[in-house]
């Protein structure tokens, strides 16, 4: 089954782009001939040349990013963009959400939807569609939301899955926060599950893990699409028998996302070292996993600065249910966790740390909260990695900084007009707000 | 790729512009070895025919002949198309009214039909780049004027001004009367205002003159660099206003580069004004352009880039003269160019925050814009577009020197003569810029106050 992408904005494109080549590297690499076709066969549509023109659709409101990726990847032989799968105007969206939604998006529907008709049909099967964007600028934020409608439109039995890429809390526009908040509102209603990743939290991972010294913004996509790429990549489930899983993303969506409400997913990957670093590793997979489990409940996102202090709070004898006054602080509560293990001997791995219903919220039985994946093939040239996709409190800070900061500054009505102009009034902008609390709201009391 | 065409009205404002179409040629002439008309040219230069002289977006307005014959007869002469120049013959004797109404009523036909010609050749045209001074006659009265037929006639375009502000020396002595005047249109009619003053440029020219004499090492100007004149630009030797008016070319050089050229945060000019402009009428952007000089070694270390942002923040480099850091910002955007990475802008927008107040609901209010290509000569540079309640400074100064005329009724009946014109005009012109004042000082009033959170929503759960 393969997973069709749509790329929307610079940073869609820019990380898309990043996202083939660590997929394509990793496919290409591996000695596994089965894992090596199933990914090609997923991402790549093999032309009859034998060209790999990965299955994307390329969309931004000005030209210079896609042209810039076009180029790059027509040079580099492996692989290729598709000649007509992309769309491109003059104007950009100015980092204006109503410019993209209200104006660029309905402009130019028929012509992005035929492009990835197109790509659709080029799918034997298609098991669902990744939109990727940043919810800071004018197009990801706004025609990316317009856009998962349309998808959700012609599409309503396939899975949607958005990849988000929030900024750096410190400003790189300075309404990023109003237009974040247009889009997660939105977009809650229309996909079927949301990742993040924050600018922030790659950012501290390419200084401190990886030594960078001089990080750019091709670094940090670099580490976003390496993140992903381990959990797109084939993979085993517990009942594929062999066979790999078909439909990541609608095993995603059924292991992750059993609540509308709590469609907010995070991912951690361990290790993450610099390439110079790699041959003088030696990983085990205890080693992993305990470093992984603690990351997860106290909310960290590196091996780094761990809080090893944070402990699960210790269950209630059966029949006493569980109330939020035995929270810990600090600790951060799951609704459900995918763990994913790649590479050498991963059946020997110990994975029943997290699989305690101490983790988890009392609701979901603990057995149907986790789920594992794993495959033999080690990923992107690491001997072992292991990768966690949560759905849990991680994202509750940042999301609800976000919200405090946008409705400060909508308190003084400042931007306002830019956004009136184009369509979206007060009103709309207290529907986002009133949502995302409601958000925010749920994943406090997990 | 988007197109901008720039209307240059009056002395000063042809002036400027052709010492930025120098640049600009320069620029790209620089970039683009082989000739090529490509898509960073086409945002500024429309291709004619197959040589590479192709032909500026730009209408060219002064209602005396002088400085319009200069250029005819200058080395940019090949660039212009005389339909592109709209001249008549006395001037306006440094006469708002007389630029306003005068002319603007007898040559409106043939500049709205110039400025359609212009945008029709654009494929996209994203932007008015208006330049012209305030304390004269034509660039204040006839531009404002202009400035409102680009409202009428291209309402969806975004109109950006800069405007050369009279210092208080200023040797018109009717300028406070034409500024003032002038600002009102300024405040109604246009998306940003980049204010310059000269006496700023001057104190920025003698700094650089300073520093190649000073025979530091390491401190000598590179024959190439774009921020001192015309050595090795196309028009060559340097006449007086050159310097000063290089410095501001290369403001709108800088604005415009990542619409023109590639990078890893691209900031388009539509984007300044979404970002830059929380209310409609406060649009006055203080600009400073950080460096000034080239250093002699090439692969600058950490430090002296991280000097170039503490710089941006210094009243030396700014171009009007303000005092930003003791007053409040609204907002702050950095448009850096060259080899400069993302962890650097950070590192620094961390390492100045503390230093720089900011408005209550926008603590973390910066736009950022990373272009690969550098300027001419230099490795990197850096422009900051701030807005901040300082420039009420310079308007109550400017608000000052007019009360002490306007009390009078000094001048006024040349004025008054006009026809168009009337004692209204004043008025509301002086309480547009009163109100103006009025609202930066409210904001202002903020400032020190620790201001609560806005309580937020409550869900019921």
């Amino acid at each position: 089954m393969s997973i069709v992408t749509v790329q929307l904005g610079q940073c869609g494109n820019q990380v898309g782009q990043e996202l083939f080549e660590v997929i394509s590297n990793d496919a290409n690499d591996t000695q596994r001939k089965v894992y090596s076709e199933c990914s090609s066969e997923r991402f790549f549509n093999e032309t009859a040349n034998r060209e790999l023109v990965a299955r994307s659709v390329l969309i931004d409101m000005e030209p210079k990013v896609i042209s810039q990726s076009i180029a790059k990847t027509a040079k580099s032989g492996k692989w290729r963009y598709g000649d007509r799968s992309h769309f491109s105007q003059k104007q950009g969206s100015g980092n204006n959400w109503a410019n993209g939604y209200c104006v660029h998006g309905p402009r130019h529907e028929e012509v992005v939807m035929d492009i990835v008709r197109r790509e659709v049909e080029h799918c034997d099967c298609l098991a669902g569609i990744v939109a990727m964007m940043s919810v800071a600028g004018g197009t990801g934020s706004g025609v990316g939301t317009y856009v998962t409608q349309c998808l959700r439109d012609a599409y309503p039995n396939s899975f949607i899955l958005n990849h988000l890429t929030w900024p750096y809390g410190t400003g790189e526009v300075i309404v990023q926060n109003y237009n974040s908040v247009l889009t997660l509102s939105h977009l809650y209603q229309l996909s079927d599950a949301i990742l993040v990743h924050e600018n922030d939290t790659v950012h501290k991972i390419c200084a401190q893990l990886m030594n960078i010294k001089h990080i750019s913004f091709r670094d940090v996509n670099k580490v976003i699409a390496h993140q992903l790429g381990s959990v797109l990549q084939p993979a085993l489930t517990g009942d594929s028998h062999g066979i790999y899983n078909r439909n990541p993303i609608g095993e995603l969506m059924s292991s992750l996302v059993c609540h509308p409400e709590y469609k907010l997913l995070s991912v951690c990957n361990i290790p993450q070292v610099s390439s110079s670093s790699m041959a003088y590793s030696m990983f085990t997979w205890p080693g992993l996993l305990k470093h992984l489990r603690q990351m997860l409940i106290a909310n960290s996102k590196m091996e780094e600065g761990i809080d090893w202090q944070v402990r699960a709070p210790s269950l209630q004898p059966e029949g006493i249910k569980r109330t939020g006054s035995h929270r810990r602080p600090g600790f951060n509560t799951s609704l459900a966790n995918l763990l994913i293990l790649r590479g050498k001997d991963v059946n020997n791995a110990e994975i029943s740390g997290f699989q305690h219903p101490s983790l988890y919220t009392p609701w979901l039985p603990a057995d149907e909260a986790f789920s594992m994946w794993k495959t033999p093939v080690p990923f992107n040239k690491y001997e072992k990695s292991a990768i966690l996709v949560s759905n849990s409190q991680t994202l509750l800070r940042p999301l609800d900084n976000m919200v405090g900061k946008a409705w400060n500054m909508f308190a003084s009505r400042a931007y306002i007009h830019q956004y009136t102009k184009f369509g979206i009034s007060e009103e709309d902008f207290l529907d986002s707000f009133t949502s995302l609390e409601q958000v925010i709201s749920s994943y406090s009391q997990l | 790729m988007t197109q901008s065409v720039v209307v240059q009205v009056g002395q000063c404002g042809n002036q400027v512009g052709c010492r930025f179409w120098d640049l600009a040629l320069r620029e790209h002439s620089h970039v683009n070895k082989k000739g090529i008309y490509d898509e960073a040219l086409s945002s500024f230069f429309r291709n004619v025919d197959s040589r590479l002289m192709s032909s500026l977006q730009a209408v060219l307005v002064d209602m005396e002949e002088g400085v319009v014959n200069e250029i005819l007869q200058g080395p940019l002469r090949e660039l212009f198309d005389s339909t592109q120049l709209i001249t008549d013959v006395s001037g306006s004797g440094n006469n708002w009214a007389v630029g306003h109404w005068t002319y603007g009523s007898a040559y409106r036909e043939q500049i709205v039909d110039q400025l359609r010609r212009a945008a029709e050749h654009c494929d996209c045209l994203q932007c008015f780049f208006l330049i012209h001074s305030m304390g004269g006659g034509t660039g204040s009265g006839l531009g404002t004027c202009v400035l409102k037929l680009l409202e009428e006639e291209f309402p969806e375009v975004c109109r950006i001004v800069t405007s050369v502000y009279p210092s208080a020396e200023d040797d018109v002595v009717t300028s406070p009367y034409n500024s003032v005047l002038a600002m009102r249109e300024l405040t109604e009619h246009a998306d940003c205002v980049l204010p310059v003053e000269n006496q700023s440029l001057v104190d920025i020219v003698n700094k650089i003159k300073h520093m190649s004499h000073s025979g530091k090492p390491g401190s000598v100007i590179k024959k190439d660099s774009a921020i001192i004149s015309g050595q090795g630009g196309v028009s060559g030797a340097e006449k007086p206003f050159d310097a000063m008016n290089n410095i501001v070319a290369n403001l709108l050089l800088n604005i415009t580069s990542s619409a023109r050229f590639e990078g890893s945060l691209n900031m388009d000019l539509n984007e300044i004004a979404m970002n830059l402009v929380p209310f409609p009428r406060l649009h006055y952007l203080v600009p400073s352009l950080t460096p000034l000089y080239t250093l002699a070694d090439v692969n600058i270390p950490t430090r002296r880039l991280d000097q170039m942002f503490t710089d941006a923040f210094s009243k030396d480099h700014q171009l009007i003269r303000a005092d930003p850091k003791h007053s409040l910002y609204l907002a702050c955007a950095l448009m850096v160019r060259g080899n400069v990475q993302v962890s650097d802008l950070r590192r620094n927008i961390e390492r100045l925050k503390p230093m720089l107040p900011f408005v209550s609901w926008n603590q973390e209010g910066w736009k950022t814009g990373l272009c690969s290509v550098p300027p001419v000569g230099h490795s990197h540079s850096l422009l900051a577009l701030a807005n901040n309640t300082c420039v009420k400074s310079t308007f109550m100064e400017l608000r000052d020197r007019f009360t002490k005329l306007y009390r009078k009724k000094a001048h006024m009946h040349h004025y008054l003569h006009v026809d168009g014109m009337e004692q209204g005009c004043f008025t509301e012109a002086i309480s547009s810029l009163s109100s103006l004042i009025e609202e930066y000082s409210q904001l202002d009033a903020t400032k020190d106050r620790l201001m609560p959170d806005a309580a937020r929503l409550n869900i019921a759960t």
